[in-house]
């Protein structure tokens, strides 16, 4: 290759990139950055956005108990739906994985088809199910002997651990199946022909294996269920607050945007600071497996 | 392999059909003919689609999504084709750098970028504006774009483009006549998802949206937050008639399962 082709072949990559990074750096970097700044800006009622430097917002945040029982709603509904996705959506992922070749894509694609529908349209249904004190789910529960009196669903955290759970339910089967595909079923037919029974093979065999799809998952369930703001704000009311929906008043109610800048911003960094933190962990734990 | 037992198909049934429920729910509301919230026992009628007619707001809100989704997916692709190409095929320092930060717009939560793009915006004097929104939404959608192109630019054949420039076919011809039709597939299908990711987004674009560029998604959100009555299920119905259309031209192009997987795989980081 001749030094001008060299030369030209080194540029390319940059040059083919280069718009979109530019893009990349304009509206997505900078804006980020001046949020981050604006949480520093001082805010009255009359006098609007003071482009200062002050620690009042961040002050408001760590001292007022309002932000801190908001923070920790946020994060045990987190938990809650990514508890209860693994619960019901593991098991879910492996029994499809047994399933004949034709009924396995039909219901996976039943499964996973709802991830691309309207997050308003799939929340939307919930209300109607829950639909106060007689909605169907209620009805239904109580016919079958599940509950004596109605549970209230509508504007409780109940409610929202159950529609955010359906919400990110296909993440966490998509996760687990991920995981599934990379299992020898020639291990489990081992299992079995040295006499383990159905409980020890899913103890012993499957559950270690599929671990880390579970993990993954629950990430990746956990930082969308933190960061939700369509199904907490259409289940929750008005009165039930997540970080996202708070932020979203003080940016177009109260007009703080300071605040809700702050707000974000907590938000952004907890949940970056947790994503990093429990992947480093799940990584060195399962080293062998991500290998 | 062992075969599911009774109690596996049982726990399968219903885990299907409580997947399946809310989204019937609003698919069976919306042909009810009663004058409020119902399943329709007495028949279906069509009463409440008609009513959309009769609120433009909603029938506004649907152009604009239409025109936001498929202007942002067009204005992605033509950043993200460019980038796919060049990380499929060179080695280059900042690579993996310049992948994570294409593929950010994932992990970075929509309330945060909301408002993120509500500042920048407002200080541009773009505020509520539709260009403000395509910008946006080409952030957002960019990873979507940019994944399919890759795995399509990734997986392509060389030789055919070896043997263009060996018959002296230079730069824009290559990319045009050889390249492009290679790997248009994936250049459909990543347009197709990331339309549906652009027309179903309501957490950026809620803070983004003025009244005359609110989107579907938010006009329906902002509905549903003063009442809840069949006229949102019958729009709701139809937003989801949509997504599936797209659906079946992702599955005729590219093959859902490997849309869904690659979906999943990425956003597990």
């Amino acid at each position: 290759m001749s030094m001008a082709a060299e030369e030209r072949s080194a540029r390319a990559p940059w040059a083919l990139t280069a718009p979109a990074l530019m893009l990349f750096v304009g509206v997505l970097l900078i804006p980020l950055a001046m949020t981050v700044m604006l949480s520093f800006h001082d805010w009255g009622q009359y006098k609007g956005i003071e482009p200062v430097f002050i620690l009042k917002n961040w002050h408001e945040i760590a001292t007022d108990p309002y932000y801190a029982e908001m923070f920790w709603r946020t994060f045990r509904i987190a938990i809650l739906t990514t508890l209860l996705t693994a619960l019901l959506g593991a098991p879910e992922a492996y029994i499809l994985n047994r399933m004949d070749g034709r009924w396995k894509s039909f219901f996976l694609l039943v499964i996973l088809g709802p991830l691309l529908i309207s997050v308003v349209a799939r929340t939307l249904g919930w209300a109607l199910l829950f639909g106060g004190n007689n909605g169907l789910v209620n009805k239904l529960l109580m016919s079958a002997g599940v509950i004596r009196s109605p549970i209230p669903f509508m504007f409780t955290e109940t409610g929202m651990v159950v529609a955010l759970a359906h919400v990110m339910m296909p993440f966490m089967v998509l996760s687990v199946w991920a995981a599934l595909q990379r299992l020898d079923p020639q291990i489990e037919n081992a299992a079995m022909s040295l006499g383990a029974g159905p409980v020890t093979i899913i103890r012993r065999i499957i559950m270690p294996q599929i671990m880390p799809g579970v993990l993954s998952g629950a990430i990746i369930v956990f930082s969308l269920s933190a960061s939700a703001f369509a199904t907490p704000a259409i289940i929750g009311g008005r009165r039930l607050k997540v970080a996202a929906t708070l932020a979203y008043d003080e940016f177009l109610n109260t007009l703080n945007w300071p605040l809700g800048a702050a707000v974000a911003t907590l938000l952004l960094v907890a949940l970056v600071l947790i994503v990093v933190g429990s992947n480093a962990l799940i990584e060195r734990r399962y080293a062998e497996v991500f290998r | 392999m062992r075969r599911n037992g009774p109690l596996a198909l049982i726990f399968h049934t219903i885990f299907v059909i409580v997947m399946v429920a809310p989204i019937l729910v609003v698919c069976l509301v919306a042909f009810t003919p009663e004058g409020f919230l119902s399943l329709p026992t007495n028949g279906f009628s069509l009463r409440w689609f008609r009513t959309i007619a009769n609120y433009p707001e909603f029938i506004h809100a649907f152009w604009v999504s239409l025109g936001l989704g498929a202007l942002s997916s067009f204005v992605a692709l033509l950043f993200a084709v460019p980038a796919a190409l060049a990380i499929a095929r060179y080695r280059f320092r900042g690579r993996d750098a310049l992948a994570a930060l294409f593929l950010s717009p994932l992990m970075i939560p929509h309330v945060v970028l909301g408002i993120a793009f509500l500042r920048f915006f407002t200080s541009a004097g773009l505020g509520g504006s539709f260009a403000a929104l395509i910008i946006a939404h080409v952030i957002i959608v960019f990873p979507f774009a940019l994944r399919l192109t890759l795995a399509a630019a990734t997986g392509m054949d060389r030789t055919v483009e070896m043997a263009a420039v060996s018959l002296g076919a230079g730069g824009w011809t290559l990319f045009r006549r050889v390249t492009l039709p290679l790997i248009l597939p994936g250049v459909i299908s990543g347009w197709a998802l990331a339309f549906i990711q652009s027309f179903d987004d309501l957490t950026m674009t809620v803070f983004l949206a003025a009244p005359g560029t609110e989107t579907l998604p938010v006009r329906m959100f902002l509905y549903i937050q003063d009442n809840i009555d069949p006229l949102v299920t019958s729009v709701s119905a139809c937003v989801i008639a949509i997504t599936m259309s797209a659906l079946i031209l992702l599955d005729r192009f590219y093959g859902l399962d490997r849309v869904l997987a690659g979906k999943g795989g990425d956003t597990g980081r």
